[in-house]
C-alpha cells in the first residue's frame, strides 16, 4: 500500500507541470459549494448599494475576488457591471452625485473609509479601460509616469521598471526601440498593452479591466487574453466583458449582473456549463440581451 | 439631371460665392494697406524716432511701446485666465453657477472696447494712481484679452479626453498632478492659440489705451512701467486726426498700419505653426 | 426570443428521434427473424444498419457544425453533447441489432432448441428502455430517465436465467445442442448489451438536464 501511494507520487512528478496543476486544483472547491474557488478573497464586497442621483445602479452586492485569480463580470449593457467595477478602486468618486452604501474590503480592510486615501488606493488597485487610452507623451514617459507621481526620482530605478513593464506586458520586443516616439503612434492593440505596462509600473496587487479588448481586433484580443493568464499569477485580476467566449477563455470565476442585481457567480466552468440560475442560462445561451 | 442635383450645385455654387467674396474682401484690405504703405517701409522708418512734427522719421517708439503694452498684457491675463478656466472646467461643481459665471465671461468678450478704456480710467489711472502708464494700459488690456484667453483655455482644457484624466487617477496621481502633468500639456496648443489670438488683439487696440497709456508722441524710450508710451494703432489714430502736415501724416499712418497688420498676422501665424507642430507630435 | 439556432436544434432532435427508432425497429426485428428462424427478415436487418451509419455521420457533422458555428453554452452545450453521445449508442446499438441477426441466420436452417420465451421479453425491455430513454430525451423528464437506469437489473435477470437454462438445461445435458445453444446464448448476451446502451444514454441524458453527473454516481439517482 505504501508502495503504491510512493508510485503514484513519482508518477505525478513525471507529467507535465500543467497536468498536476489540474490534478491539484482539481478539488480545490468544497462539492455542491456555490461561489468561488482558490485562495481567500483579496477584495470583498459587501452589501454594496450604489446610487446615480436618486437611481438605484446597484443592489445589495456581496461577492468575493479570490487572491491571484481572474474573476469575469458578465451581463447585458446596462447591469452594472462597469459601475461595479468602478467601485473597487474608487473611480466612482468622479461621478458627481453618486452615492456608496455597504463595505468594499481590500485585504480585509474597507476601502471606503474616509481615513483612506483613494490615490493610496488606486496604486493598488490599477485600472486598464475600454479604450486604450495612452497619454499623448512618449511611450517611455507614458510608463514613467506612474513612478514619477508615486515619488520614484532615481533615474535608473525607473528605467529599469519601464523595461521591466514592457516586458511583462509583452510589448517589449516590438518597441523596444520606439520608446521615445508618440504613444499615440502605436496600433490600438499595442496602446492597450502599453497601458497595462504603465499600470503594472506602479506595482499594483488587484489589476480591474474594464472591456479591455472593446475596440480591438481578434489579433490584438488574443494577445490581451493571453497576457491576463500570464499575469494572473501574480496579481488579482477582475475583468468586465462583453464578450462571454471571452469570460469563458479567461476566467477562474465569473459573476454574471442583470438590472443592477448580481445574479449568480460561480467557478467559469460550471456558469457555462450548467448554471444555477435561470437567468443565467438565458443570457448566456443568448435568449435574451 | 434630376431636381434635387440642381438644387445642391445651386447650394454648393452659392457657398462658393460667399467664401470667394470673404477672400476677395480680405485680399483687397491687404492689397490696399500694403500698396500705399509699402513706400513708407524702409530700415529707418523701424528704428527711428518720428522727426519734424511727425512728418518724418520712423515710428520706433510705437513698436516698443506696443510690444511692452502687449507683453504686460499677456503677464498680467495668461496666469489669472488659465487659473481661471482651469478652476471652471477641473474643480468647480457644476451647476448653474458656473454655467453663470460663463456666460459672463463670454458676454465680457463683447463689451465694447473703449468700456474696459473707461474702465481702465477710472480704476487704473485715477484710484490705484498708476497715472497715464504702461501698467495702468497693460491691465486695461490683460482684463480686455481675459475672456479670450479664459474661453480659448476652456475649450482647450474640455477637448483633453477625459480618459486621460482617469487613466492618471487610477494610477495613483491626485487631481492637481493629474491637471498639472496631464491635462495641460495636452491642452497647451489650444491654450497657446488663444493666447497668441487675444496677443493679436490685444495689439491692434486703440480704445483701451487712449486714456490709459498712450501718447501722441515722446522723443525716447519708455523708462519704467509708470511712463507713458507711444503705441502703433494710437499712431495711426493720432496722425489722422491730429498735426498739419496730412499729406505726409497719411503716407506714415499707412506704413503704420501696414507694420501693425504685418505684426497681427506674423502672431497668427506663430499660433497655426505651433498647433500644426504639437498635432504632428501627438497625432502620428 | 425567437432564435434559429433553436431550429436546428429541434432539428437533431427529430433525427435523434429517428435513429432511436431505427435503433427500435432493428432490435425487434431481428429477435423475430430469430424466432421464426427467418432468413430474409435477419438479412433485412443487416442491411438496414446501413441508414443507421448512414444517419450516424450526418447527425455527427450536425453536431460538429452547431457547435463551431454557434458556440452554444450552458444548456445547449449540454443538449449537443449529449446528441452527439446517444448518436454512438444509438448506432452501436444498430450494430448488437445486426449481432443478433447473424445469429439468426446462423440458426435458420435447423430446428429451434426450444420456444424462446425470455429472450423475445428480454427484447422487449431493451425495445422499452430505448424508447424511455428517447421519449426522455424529447421530454427533458429525468424521471423517465431514472427509470430506465433501475430496469437494468430486470434485463441483467432475463440474461443470466437464459443463459442458465441454455447451460444447465441443455448443453450440459446433450453436448451435441451447443450449435444451436450457443447463438441463443450470444444473442441474449447483445441484448443486454443492449441494455446496458440505453442506460448509458439515460444517464446522459439526467446530465444534459439537470446537470448532474449519475454516470458511475448511481448514489446520485436516489
Amino acid at each position: 500500500m505504501h508502495n503504491a501511494d510512493h508510485e503514484k507520487q513519482v508518477n505525478m512528478e513525471n507529467l507535465h507541470p500543467s497536468l498536476i496543476k489540474i490534478q491539484a486544483g482539481a478539488d480545490t472547491n468544497p462539492a455542491g459549494e456555490a461561489g468561488v474557488s482558490g485562495p481567500g478573497p483579496k477584495i470583498s464586497a459587501r452589501n454594496v448599494n450604489f446610487y446615480y442621483g436618486s437611481k438605484r445602479a446597484l443592489n445589495n452586492i456581496s461577492a468575493d475576488f479570490s487572491a491571484r485569480r481572474v474573476t469575469a463580470i458578465i451581463g447585458p449593457s446596462g447591469c452594472g457591471k462597469s459601475t461595479f467595477i468602478r467601485l473597487l478602486n474608487r473611480m466612482h468618486e468622479l461621478v458627481p452625485g453618486s452615492r456608496l452604501e455597504g463595505e468594499i474590503l481590500l485585504d480585509g480592510k474597507d476601502i471606503l473609509s474616509p481615513d483612506r486615501d483613494a490615490a493610496e488606493l488606486r496604486k493598488r488597485v490599477g485600472m486598464v479601460f475600454q479604450k486604450p487610452n495612452p497619454f499623448p507623451k512618449s511611450v517611455f514617459e507614458n510608463i514613467a509616469y506612474g513612478l514619477e507621481v508615486n515619488g520614484v526620482t532615481d533615474k535608473n530605478l525607473i528605467e529599469e521598471k519601464v523595461v521591466d513593464s514592457l516586458k511583462k506586458a509583452a510589448l517589449w520586443s516590438e518597441i523596444k526601440d520606439r520608446l521615445k516616439d508618440s504613444a499615440l503612434g502605436l496600433s490600438g492593440g499595442q496602446q492597450q498593452r502599453l497601458c497595462i505596462a504603465r499600470c503594472l509600473a506602479v506595482s499594483p496587487e488587484v489589476i480591474l479591466f474594464d472591456e479591455p479588448c472593446a475596440s480591438l481586433d481578434p489579433i490584438s484580443t488574443a494577445r490581451i487574453e493571453e497576457l491576463i493568464l500570464e499575469l494572473k499569477k501574480d496579481y488579482t485580476i477582475v475583468i468586465v466583458t462583453h464578450n462571454m467566449q471571452q469570460a469563458a477563455r479567461v476566467s477562474d470565476n465569473t459573476a454574471f449582473f442583470l438590472m443592477g442585481d448580481l445574479i449568480e457567480t460561480d467557478r467559469t466552468d460550471r456558469i457555462f456549463k450548467a448554471p444555477r440560475d435561470k437567468r443565467t442560462e438565458d443570457y448566456i445561451t443568448g435568449r435574451f440581451g | 439631371m434630376k431636381r434635387s442635383d440642381i438644387v445642391q450645385k445651386l447650394g454648393f455654387s452659392a457657398l462658393f460665392a460667399c467664401m470667394a467674396a470673404n477672400i476677395v474682401f480680405l485680399g483687397s484690405i491687404i492689397f490696399f494697406i500694403a500698396a500705399r504703405g509699402l513706400s513708407s517701409i524702409s530700415w529707418a522708418f523701424l528704428t527711428e524716432a518720428p522727426r519734424d512734427a511727425m512728418t518724418a522719421g520712423g515710428v520706433a517708439p510705437a513698436i516698443v511701446g506696443t510690444f511692452y503694452l502687449t507683453l504686460g498684457a499677456v503677464i498680467f491675463a495668461l496666469p489669472l485666465g488659465l487659473a481661471c478656466a482651469v478652476y471652471l472646467t477641473e474643480y468647480s461643481p457644476k451647476g448653474w453657477i458656473v454655467n453663470l459665471l460663463r456666460i459672463s465671461i463670454n458676454n465680457l468678450a463683447g463689451v465694447p472696447s473703449v468700456v474696459f478704456g473707461l474702465f481702465g480710467l477710472t480704476v487704473f489711472v485715477k484710484y490705484f494712481g498708476f497715472g497715464v502708464s504702461i501698467l495702468s494700459g497693460s491691465l486695461t488690456l490683460g482684463i480686455l484679452a481675459l475672456p479670450v484667453i479664459i474661453s480659448a483655455s476652456q475649450e482647450a482644457l474640455t477637448a483633453v479626453p477625459q480618459s486621460i484624466r482617469e487613466a492618471s487617477l487610477a494610477l495613483g496621481a491626485t487631481q492637481w498632478e493629474t491637471i498639472r502633468r496631464v491635462v495641460l500639456p495636452a491642452a497647451l496648443p489650444g491654450i497657446l492659440t488663444g493666447v497668441i489670438l487675444s496677443v493679436g488683439r490685444v495689439a491692434g487696440e486703440t480704445a483701451p489705451i487712449l486714456f490709459t497709456a498712450a501718447t501722441f508722441y515722446m522723443k525716447g524710450y519708455p523708462r519704467s512701467v509708470f511712463s507713458e508710451v507711444m503705441a502703433l494703432p494710437y499712431h495711426i489714430y493720432a496722425l489722422m486726426t491730429e498735426g498739419s502736415h496730412p499729406e505726409q501724416q497719411t503716407r506714415i499712418a499707412y506704413g503704420s498700419s501696414l507694420l501693425l497688420l504685418a505684426l497681427v498676422l506674423s502672431v497668427s501665424l506663430v499660433a497655426i505653426l505651433i498647433r500644426a507642430r504639437q498635432r504632428k507630435t501627438y497625432n502620428a | 426570443m425567437h432564435r434559429h439556432f433553436d431550429e436546428e436544434l429541434q432539428q437533431l432532435k427529430n433525427d435523434i428521434l429517428k435513429m432511436g427508432a431505427l435503433a427500435q425497429e432493428a432490435i425487434i426485428n431481428s429477435v423475430d427473424a430469430l424466432k421464426g428462424r427467418d432468413k430474409a427478415a435477419a438479412q433485412k436487418v443487416i442491411d438496414s444498419d446501413v441508414e443507421m451509419d448512414r444517419l450516424e455521420l450526418v447527425i455527427d457533422d450536425k453536431c460538429l457544425d452547431l457547435i463551431a458555428l454557434h458556440q452554444p453554452m450552458a444548456k445547449d452545450l449540454r443538449f449537443i453533447t449529449t446528441a452527439i453521445k446517444l448518436n454512438a449508442e444509438l448506432e452501436r446499438i444498430g450494430d448488437l441489432a445486426v449481432d443478433v441477426a447473424q445469429r439468426a441466420l446462423s440458426i435458420s436452417d435447423k430446428p429451434l432448441l426450444k420456444p424462446l420465451v425470455d429472450i423475445p421479453k428480454l427484447a422487449g425491455v431493451a425495445q422499452r428502455m430505448i424508447s424511455g430513454a428517447i421519449e426522455s430525451f424529447i421530454k427533458g423528464d429525468t424521471e423517465l430517465a431514472k427509470k430506465v437506469v433501475l430496469s437494468d437489473p430486470e434485463a441483467d435477470d432475463l440474461k443470466r436465467a437464459v443463459e442458465k437454462e441454455l447451460i444447465f438445461d441443455y448443453m450440459m445435458k446433450d453436448g451435441s445442442s451447443a450449435d444451436r445453444a450457443v447463438p441463443l446464448l450470444l444473442a441474449a448476451r447483445h441484448l443486454e448489451r443492449v441494455c446496458d446502451h440505453a442506460v448509458s444514454m439515460a444517464e446522459d441524458i439526467i446530465y444534459m438536464v439537470d446537470a448532474k453527473v449519475v454516470r458511475h454516481h448511481p448514489e446520485e439517482l436516489a
